[in-house]
Order: structure tokens, then C-alpha cells, then sequence
């Protein structure tokens, strides 16, 4: 059932924002083919009333205080970029 | 009131539903330490867990979650004990994490209902489908450079409340309508600032049209319209469109579209369209978010008087129409304005100063009511000075324009002009001797039968005591002296 | 090796106390050590220069009788930790040049505790993998060799920090595991490897792969030290929401020596087809030494275990798929564009160019089981097997203190070998994978040698936040099995 085509791939590798060449294609489409073959195992189980299991953690979300505790890091923030300008991170303009 | 588009083909009715974000108001952001506020340095108010570093987590801001509980409680609507935070995954320039923390299935808060106010002062209940907390994005900039786009994270995390309506908005009025109630109810609320222009409540639109009893039609989206104004005129100018598509033999495609107030037309986002797959799925970053029903509670004792209860106050209580109570608890300072100057006095009274003569005058200074130069107390005095006949109606209405002018106490200009009403019946007959004397062949009308020519003397009278003297006392005594 | 290599972190820390060195001394051994065998490529980073520093400032603090529990003690952090102002790669090309501005909270435990740092580990590219093939920075070698003298994989991912234990270049090292990353490398490079539970310690400042199974925890040489350096790792961080608000124990003193009367689960499932027959004796020889000890050994039933790896396969690579969504080349690491690119053009070039073949196709599969259409029948489906998984678990713990299992279904492969098929990789981490989809605790002891003279080791599965008993039990396997071997070249 789980046989994934290119265009399958091409739409997942853009989702993924990976770029991936023609030739590169058929042959993902072979392993994640083949990695889906492998989790396919799981359709037999029967899960008939078990609740999602998200977390393991035992807990509820802990509630953070309503404080300024942190940012006025510019530097810090900025200081592994490939490139910034005035303060901003920078990318190839953006079209809207 | 049915509001009904005329096609070439007969007519049509709208359907709409809105989406609104609200900024919450809190110091910190929903997911970080970082100050919410805005119009700092670029990237100054961002965390490492805003930028979304390697490793970085969120935990969540406690405020945030009061907020929204306070405002679901605003909505009556129904408060989810346990709600999930979702990754809603996608790229764009200014979205750090490449997902951003939503509500999807489980929202914090679920149904609840607003009440609209129509300016014939007629309501209409619309459903609110839920309240979900979500992460704001960063700010992309566009101008700085001919190649390249700028971008400032101080915006990237803020707390918003995203508020979705049913589908039950029929009109741009009552979109209108429905954008200022939830504006009134979050500024009572103090959940969000509600300044459309300033980017703290966005709105989209989910425009579609239909025949009447019809099936839905196929909705487009228009995102972000940032007035009142706006959303109304893009919905009426999407439905056009949507009319003349369908009646020229097309269909309608559900997509993003982007409002151009300048062109007045909406158009195709299509760059938003591309892959459209948020692959949501529960944050594993964070657990569930459970509270019990004591934490509510605590929430609904802060509660302030909501519009809806203050208006049917009103209207009980100082006896208002339903149009001047739904006008006065629009904002909640002119609620408080209204009532400084109404306690104790009379309510209708106090209503028609408010509303026509300081809105009126306040519109012509482009003032919020919070700047008025008149104050509350003052125009209670002023409202005072006539119920006890101190000044009549008329020249209250030149003192209030020097109140406008000066900010001065009324009772200081009454004084100070000689404003006071002359009650005195013997000033006031010497005034009407004088000009019973000065016009005999007048007088020889009225005995003749000329009633309305006793108007005519009692604004001699009037004029010749400068406006001061009673009218009614004037009135009486002209017609004893002349008919008597 | 000199003396002072071979050291438990134990005896190191008492050899301290006493003065019989300092930890200069101590770090400036290590150092050596990992000089001469960085054909290993055991270190993406070393950082000798802050390791001697750190050492001379701990070596001040002991002076003035400040010591913490790690005091001066030489240790490596797997590369996958941020370490302020020392660059963190996560293996990965994409991270390349990346110098956090920050601290995790793991290693500012552990030189808040007086750990000095010698150096950041290789591992798998984002810990993807079980082998250390899939580093940018190029595969690790496993210290010890078979007979045939091939160069073997260490495991993965954590097998910088293993083979840096295991060769003496560190007295114990940081690893994390989200499917067996501690336990596995642990076993093929004959060290000890403790998984906690989820949540005992904290993941802030940790580069996250699958962040609901991801979790920090010590590789050392003994049990002991296992000990020691997860009560200086661990502990509540209100950073990080998954954190546990639980106190860390005494570990150490769990060691008792004492599991007399103890239940301890053998699971059926466990026993799979064509399990080597050395691997099938390692498992029975430890259920003897456990007996002999005074422990009652049942047999328990895990009906899901068969699941695991395929739930494994969908839950880890989904939540990678979002959390590495963030290396997009606009605010840290490597970017790739032309003149002209449009933002999505730069956003693909950089992740095709910066992400390794294993974390593309994690990626894409975890995009996949999420997308519109498929998330239910495989994303909301394996979290409702992983519920079961977990049931049987605390069923199981209904009846037993601990959980006796192989750590891994064979000893450490040569380098090269099973590369050619990504599943066939995926099955190294059949007997780790069910207690992280469950978030229990998980210790690996080696306890015997190969056919091949290779490691081999076992692995006890704990209850939650009951790491005292797995340690206790690990204790009494350590002592039984006298594991004593070492790689070629240590022996002297
Ligand atoms: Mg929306
Ligand atoms: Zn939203």
C-alpha cells in the first residue's frame, strides 16, 4: 500500500524545504518507501480504546510567572547569523 | 433587517464569519521572559526561545492563560478544564521555529455567544465557535533593501488570543457591529488594548454568498484588514465579486485573499497557497494545560460589568432607550463619564448632554473622551444649574461652549457673565411694561385675537434681558398682563 | 595510559580528596590521551586551553574547600549539549561554526558540581543513527577491535563519548538517548550507559531530536560512576516544562550490594528470532548471576514489544521533522543561496546542502506520517500503540522491581557494514527502543565478551524515577560478571 511515487517525494521534500535533484528522487523514493514498508507493521494492532500517548510525563503544565525575566540580548541573538543589517536577521526578499 | 446583495440574476445573501487575533495584554511573552512590549529596538525584546536556538523550550506564561480564561468568561462561553498546545508547521522568513505554537482540536476556550448592537437599536446574537492561544510571528520588512527582507523578532512570541466566530454574520454592518462589540468587551475586559490601527486586534474575514435558505457557498478568506472600516468594505466588495463570478458561470475557489483598500478590490494571496499542510500535531515540548474549576473562578470574581449588563442597567436604571444606553457603554469611559455626570440627577438629562452636545462637541476636537475639556463633575453642574433654574436651557448651551473653550467651572462663567436667570417678578414685569409700552398696536392684535403674536413679546422680553430672564415666568405674566 | 587515565571517576574523586594529585594533573593526562588517538575522531572539538583552566579554577575552589560532587574531574559532553562560547555542531554540517551564547543546563550542572570540560564528542548527525556513520565531521572508531582487526563502529549515537570512555580520554562523558543512544554505544564499546527518566534531567540547552523521548544521562566505566555523575546532571529546571519536580536522590548510596528478595522480569518478547546464541548466553548468564545474588527471577510478558521500533520510527522522526524545521539558515549555521534565490530557494538549498542523507529521510518521513491525510492512520496511530507499549510496562511493574533484557542484538559491526539499507540500521535499537517509548529508566552494564572478544551488555529497565534500583541491581551484575577486559592497547 505504502509505495511512495515522485511526486509524492517532490511534494514531502518541499514541505520539508529540502531541495532534492531528479536523480536524487527514485532513490528516496526507494528507502522511505522501504522505511514505510517497515512501520506499515503497525496497522495489525489492535488500539481499540487507548488514549494517544503524547508525553510520558506524568504532569500538567507548570505556569511561568508573568514577569520580564529576559531578552535585551541583541548581540547574543544576532551573533550567529549569516547575515544581519541595522539590528535585523536578513534573507532574500520576501514576496507577498 | 435583511441585507440582500442584487445580482444580475436576483438576489443574494452574505455569509460571514470572522477570525479575530488579539494581542493579550501581559509584561512577558506567552512562551519566553521577553517583554511583550512593542516599539523597541529591533530584536531587543526576543529571547534565545524566541529566536528559536538550538535546544531552546517554552514554558508557559501564567497571565496568558488568565487572560484568555478572563476573556472566554467575557464571551459566555464554555472554559476548557484541560486544552493541548499544537505545532501548526510551516516556513516563512519571520516564523523562528518554522511552526507556531497554536491551539488546533483541544482550544482553552470553546462556544459562547456575542450580542450585537445595530445602530436602530435592535441586538443580534452571534456564535463564537472558540478562543485558542497562539504565538505571534516576527516582522518582516521590506523597504530597507532592494534584495533583501529585514527581520525584527520583537513581535515573535507575543501572546495572542485568536477569537473565531460562527458563520453568522449576515451583513458589513453587522461585521461592523460584531468587530466593536469585541473591541468594547476585551477593553472592559483589560485582555487586549483592542487598537486595530497599532496591530493589537487583526481581523480576517471568511466571506461566501448564497440564495436565500441556500446551502453555504464556497468561502475565501481575506486576512488581515486592519480597520472597522476596512473589513466592512472588503466584505461588500468580495461579495460583489464572488456575485459576478458565479453569476458569469464561474466558481468560486476557496482561497487567501488580500484586501486593497486603495484599489477597493481583493485579490488572490496566492504565494500563501502553494502547499497548504500544517501537519498539526501536539507540541511535545509542553503538556496539557489543566486547571480546575477554583481557578476560574478566582478569574470570575475579577469580572468587571460587561456592555450587555451595563446597557440593560442603564436602561433600568436612568431610564434610557436602548440606542442611547448602547451608545454610552460602547467604551467604558464614556460609560463611567456618563454616569459621574447622571448620579443623582436626572439620567435622561444627563443622557442627551452626553451624547449630543460633548460627543458632538468632542468629535468636532477629534478628542477621546479621556481628553474632554469638560469634566464629568462639570457638567454635572451644569445639568444642576438648569434642573434648579438657575440658567435656562438656552443659556446652558452658551455656557457649555465656554466650558469647551475654557475647561472652567459653570457655576464660575454663570457668575462671572451675570448668567443668572432673573426670577425676580418685578424686573421681569418692568421689562414687560417697557415693551407692552413701545408696541400698543401689537398688543391691539392679540386682544383682536392674534394669539401667536404673544411669542413674539416673549422674545422681546427675552432679548431685552439678555436671555436671563424665566421664560415660563415671562410667558405667565405677559398673558395675565395683556389678556388678563 | 597512564595510571591516572585509568581511573574510575570513583577513585578519581577520593585520589582528589586526598591530594594524591590535582586536577591539572588529572586533565592534563587526558588531554594526552586524547591527542594521541584522535584517529578515533572520538572529538568533533577539543577545548584543552578551557580544560586546563577549568582544571587550575577547580584546583583553587578544592584549596579553599569549596569542592562540588564532580570536583576537577576531566569529562567530554557529547556535541549535541550547547556549551557557551564552544561550538555545537550536533554532528551536522548545518550547525557548523554554531558558538552557543548559552549554557544547557546538564553541563552547567556538571561545572556548577566542578566537572571540568575537555572537549565536545562526535556523534551521529542530530544523534540520527546507531552507528556514528552518519557524522558530517566523519565516523567514529570503536577502541576495541575483533579478531579479524577490522575497525568497528562504536554505536550510536553517543559513540564519541562511548569510544572516548571506553579509550581513556575522559573519565566519563555526557551522553543523550532517545531510542537507545546511551545504552546501545554503551555495550559495543564495553561502558556503562544510564538512560534516566524522562524528565530527571533537563533538556534546555540540549539540540533536540524527538523531544518526548529525548533524555540526557552519564556514560562512564563503572556503576558507581553512573552514579555519581547523574546526581550531578540531574534535577528540576523550571526551563524546561517536561522537567520533573522531583529531588535527585543519593544516588551512590543506592548501592547496596543488597537484591536479595528483589523481582526481577525476564520478557518473552525479548527472546526474538535468530538472536545470536552469544547474545541469547550473555542474557543467560546474567539471570544466573542475579539468582545467585538472592533475586527472584520471572518471566513477565511484554505483548507490544514487536511494535516498538515501527512506533519508534514514526513518533521520533515526526517530532524531528518540526524541531528541525528552526536550521533554516536565517539566524544561525550554514547558509546556502545564490544571487537571485527566493527565500524558499535559500531555505532548500541550505538544508539540502546542510543535512546529512539519514536526517533527510527522517525528516521527510517525519513530514510524511504528519501530513494531511496520513495522520491518523500513522501518527495518531502509533501513539495509541506507544500507549500500549506503556501499559505493558507498568503492567509488567505490577509484578517486578526491574526488567532484565540484552542491551543491543549483537556486539559492535565493522565500519561500512549495514549501511546500505536505513532499516536494517534501525533494528540495532530493538531491545532500547520499547523502555524510551515508555520513558523509563534503562542501564547498560557490560557483563561478557563475544565469540569475537568484543563487548557485550545487558540492560535493566526500571520503574519511573526509580533509577536507585537499576543502579543497585546494575551494581550487583557489575561485581558478578567481573567485567575486566579492555580495548587492545589499554591493556597494559
Ligand atoms: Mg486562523
Ligand atoms: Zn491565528
Amino acid at each position: 500500500m505504502s509505495s511512495l511515487d515522485k511526486e509524492t517525494v517532490r511534494k514531502i521534500a518541499f514541505l520539508s524545504r529540502i531541495k532534492v535533484s531528479e536523480e536524487e528522487l527514485g532513490e528516496l523514493a526507494g528507502d522511505l518507501t522501504r522505511i514505510l514498508d517497515f512501520i506499515e507493521e503497525l496497522q495489525e494492532v489492535d488500539v481499540e480504546g487507548a488514549a494517544p500517548l503524547t508525553s510520558v510525563a506524568d504532569l500538567t503544565l507548570p505556569l511561568r510567572k508573568d514577569e520580564v525575566t529576559d531578552g535585551n540580548i541583541q548581540q547574543k541573538v544576532l551573533a550567529n547569523a549569516p547575515k544581519t543589517d541595522a539590528g535585523c536577521f536578513v534573507v532574500p526578499k520576501v514576496i507577498e | 433587517m435583511t441585507y440582500i446583495l442584487e445580482g444580475s440574476t436576483g438576489p443574494w445573501e452574505i455569509v460571514v464569519g470572522l477570525e479575530v487575533h488579539c494581542q493579550i495584554i501581559a509584561h512577558s511573552k506567552l512562551f519566553s521572559g521577553a517583554s511583550a512590549q512593542f516599539g523597541s529596538e529591533a530584536n531587543n525584546n526576543v529571547s534565545l526561545v524566541d529566536a528559536a536556538m538550538p535546544g531552546m523550550l517554552p514554558v508557559i506564561n501564567a497571565e496568558c492563560v488568565r487572560q484568555a480564561v478572563k476573556t472566554g468568561l467575557g464571551l459566555k462561553a464554555k472554559i476548557n478544564h484541560e486544552s493541548v498546545f499544537s505545532r501548526k508547521n510551516y516556513f516563512y522568513a519571520d516564523l523562528p521555529q518554522g511552526y507556531q505554537i497554536s491551539q488546533f482540536d483541544k482550544p482553552i476556550v470553546g462556544e459562547g455567544t456575542i450580542i450585537l448592537d445595530m445602530p436602530d437599536g435592535s441586538t443580534k446574537a452571534v456564535g463564537i465557535e472558540r478562543l485558542h492561544l497562539e504565538q505571534d510571528a516576527g516582522k518582516s520588512m521590506h523597504d530597507q533593501d532592494p534584495k533583501y527582507s529585514h527581520i525584527d523578532l520583537n513581535r515573535s512570541g507575543v501572546a495572542l488570543m485568536e477569537i473565531v466566530s460562527m458563520p453568522d454574520i449576515r451583513s458589513p454592518e453587522e461585521a461592523g457591529a460584531y468587530l466593536t462589540k469585541m473591541r468594547a468587551i476585551v477593553r472592559y475586559l483589560g485582555t487586549c488594548d483592542g487598537n486595530m490601527n497599532e496591530g493589537s486586534m487583526r481581523c480576517d474575514a471568511n466571506v461566501s454568498v448564497r440564495r436565500a435558505g441556500a446551502e453555504f457557498g464556497t468561502r475565501c478568506e481575506i486576512k488581515n484588514v486592519n480597520s472597522i472600516r476596512f473589513v466592512m468594505q472588503a466584505i461588500e466588495i468580495e461579495a460583489m465579486r464572488q456575485i459576478e463570478v458565479i453569476e458569469g458561470g464561474g466558481e468560486i475557489i476557496q482561497e487567501t485573499r488580500l484586501f486593497d483598500p486603495k484599489l477597493g478590490e481583493t485579490r488572490s494571496m496566492r504565494s500563501k497557497e502553494m502547499a497548504h499542510d500544517y501537519r498539526y500535531f501536539p507540541d511535545p515540548d509542553l503538556l496539557p494545560l489543566v486547571f480546575d474549576e477554583a481557578f476560574v473562578s478566582e478569574i470570575e470574581k475579577t469580572l468587571p460589568e460587561l456592555p450587555d449588563e451595563k446597557k440593560a442597567r442603564f436602561m433600568r436604571e436612568y431610564g434610557l432607550s436602548a440606542y442611547d444606553a448602547g451608545v454610552l457603554v460602547a467604551e467604558q469611559e464614556k460609560a463611567v463619564f456618563y454616569e459621574r455626570v447622571a448620579k443623582g440627577r436626572d439620567g435622561k438629562m444627563a443622557a442627551n448632554w452626553v451624547i449630543t452636545n460633548l460627543f458632538g462637541a468632542l468629535n468636532k476636537l477629534g478628542v477621546d473622551v479621556s481628553e474632554s475639556p469638560v469634566t464629568a463633575e462639570n457638567l454635572g453642574k451644569l445639568i444642576g444649574l438648569i434642573g434648579d433654574d438657575t440658567i435656562s436651557g438656552r443659556i446652558a448651551k452658551d455656557v457649555f461652549e465656554i466650558m469647551i473653550e475654557t475647561g472652567k467651572d459653570p457655576e464660575a462663567i454663570v457668575e462671572e457673565k451675570g448668567l443668572k436667570q432673573i426670577t425676580d417678578t418685578g424686573a421681569i414685569e418692568t421689562a414687560i411694561d417697557e415693551v407692552i409700552a413701545a408696541n400698543p398696536d401689537k398688543v391691539e392684535e392679540i386682544r383682536e385675537g392674534k394669539d401667536r403674536m404673544l411669542g413674539w413679546f416673549v422674545g422681546q422680553v427675552m432679548k431685552s434681558t439678555g436671555g436671563k430672564a424665566n421664560p415660563a415666568m415671562v410667558n405667565k405674566m405677559l398673558r395675565d398682563k395683556i389678556l388678563g | 595510559m597512564t595510571d591516572l587515565t585509568n581511573l574510575t571517576l570513583a577513585d578519581a574523586r577520593d585520589g582528589l580528596a586526598k591530594g594524591d594529585y590535582t586536577s591539572v594533573e588529572l586533565t592534563e593526562a587526558h588531554i594526552a590521551s586524547m591527542a594521541a588517538q584522535r584517529k578515533l575522531n572520538a572529538y568533533i572539538t577539543e577545548t584543552p586551553e578551557q580544560a586546563l583552566e577549568m582544571a587550575k579554577a577547580s584546583d583553587t575552589k578544592r584549596a579553599k574547600g569549596e569542592a562540588g560532587k564532580m570536583e576537577g574531574l576531566p569529562i567530554a559532553i557529547k556535541d549535541l549539549f550547547c556549551t557557551e562560547n564552544v561550538q555545537t555542531t550536533a554532528a551536522s554540517h548545518i550547525l557548523e561554526g554554531f558558538i552557543p551564547q548559552y549554557e544547557s543546563t546538564v553541563t552547567a550542572n556538571l561545572f556548577g558540581n566542578g566537572a571540568v570540560m575537555l572537549g565536545k564528542t562526535n556523534l551521529d548527525e542530530f544523534a540520527m543513527g546507531s552507528s556514528n556513520m552518519t557524522s558530517y565531521y566523519g565516523n567514529v572508531i570503536n577502541p576495541w577491535k575483533g579478531k579479524d582487526g577490522k575497525d568497528l563502529v562504536p554505536g550510536g549515537s553517543s559513540g564519541g563519548s562511548a569510544a572516548a570512555v571506553a579509550g581513556r580520554m575522559a573519565l566519563a562523558a555526557t551522553g543523550t538517548d532517545t531510542g537507545g543512544s546511551i545504552r546501545q554505544p554503551a555495550a559495543y564499546c564495553g561502558i556503562v550507559g544510564l538512560k534516566p527518566t524522562y524528565g530527571r534531567c533537563s533538556r534546555w540547552g540540549v539540540v533536540a531530536f524527538a523531544s518526548s523521548l529525548d533524555q540526557a544521562g552519564p556514560m562512564t566505566r563503572t556503576v558507581r560512576d553512573a552514579a555519581i555523575m547523574l546526581g550531578a546532571m540531574a534535577g528540576h529546571d523550571a526551563k524546561d516544562s517536561t522537567s520533573a519536580p522531583m529531588a535527585v536522590p543519593d544516588f551512590e548510596a543506592a548501592l547496596s550490594g543488597d537484591i536479595r528478595g528483589m523481582k526481577i522480569g525476564i520478557p518473552k518478547e525479548y527472546r526474538v528470532d535468530g538472536m545470536p546464541d552469544e547474545i541469547a548466553r550473555l542474557w543467560d548468564d546474567g539471570v544466573a548471576m542475579l539468582r545467585d545474588a538472592g533475586a527472584d527471577v520471572v518471566d513477565i510478558t511484554l505483548p507490544h514489544t514487536k511494535y516498538a521500533l515501527p512506533t519508534y520510527y514514526i513518533v521520533a522522526p515526526a517530532e524531528a521533522s518540526s524541531n528541525l524545521a528552526r536550521y533554516d539558515g536565517v539566524r544561525f549555521g550554514q547558509r546556502v543561496m545564490e544571487d537571485g534565490d527566493s527565500l524558499d530557494d535559500m531555505y532548500m538549498k541550505t538544508r539540502a546542502a546542510g543535512f546529512g542523507k539519514e536526517v533527510q529521510r527522517r525528516i521527510m518521513i517525519g513530514t510524511y506520517v504528519l501530513s494531511a491525510g496520513y495522520y491518523d492512520a500513522y501518527y495518531n496511530k502509533a501513539l495509541k500503540v506507544r500507549r500500549r507499549i506503556y501499559e505493558d510496562f507498568a503492567n509488567a511493574f505490577g509484578t517486578v522491581d526491574a526488567v532484565l533484557t540484552p542491551t543491543a542484538p549483537s556486539a559492535a559491526f565493522a565500519v561500512g557494514e549495514n549501511s546500505d539499507d536505513p532499516v536494517k540500521m534501525y533494528l540495532n535499537d530493538v531491545f532500547t527502543v520499547p523502555a524510551s517509548l515508555a520513558g523509563l529508566p534503562g542501564l547498560s552494564v557490560p557483563t561478557g565478551l563475544s565469540d569475537n572478544g568484543l563487548p557485550l551488555g545487558l540492560q535493566l529497565i526500571g520503574k519511573p524515577f526509580d533509577e536507585e534500583t537499576v543502579i543497585r541491581i546494575g551494581g550487583v551484575l557489575e561485581t558478578a560478571a567481573g567485567f575486566d577486559a579492555k580495548p587492545a592497547g589499554l591493556e597494559g
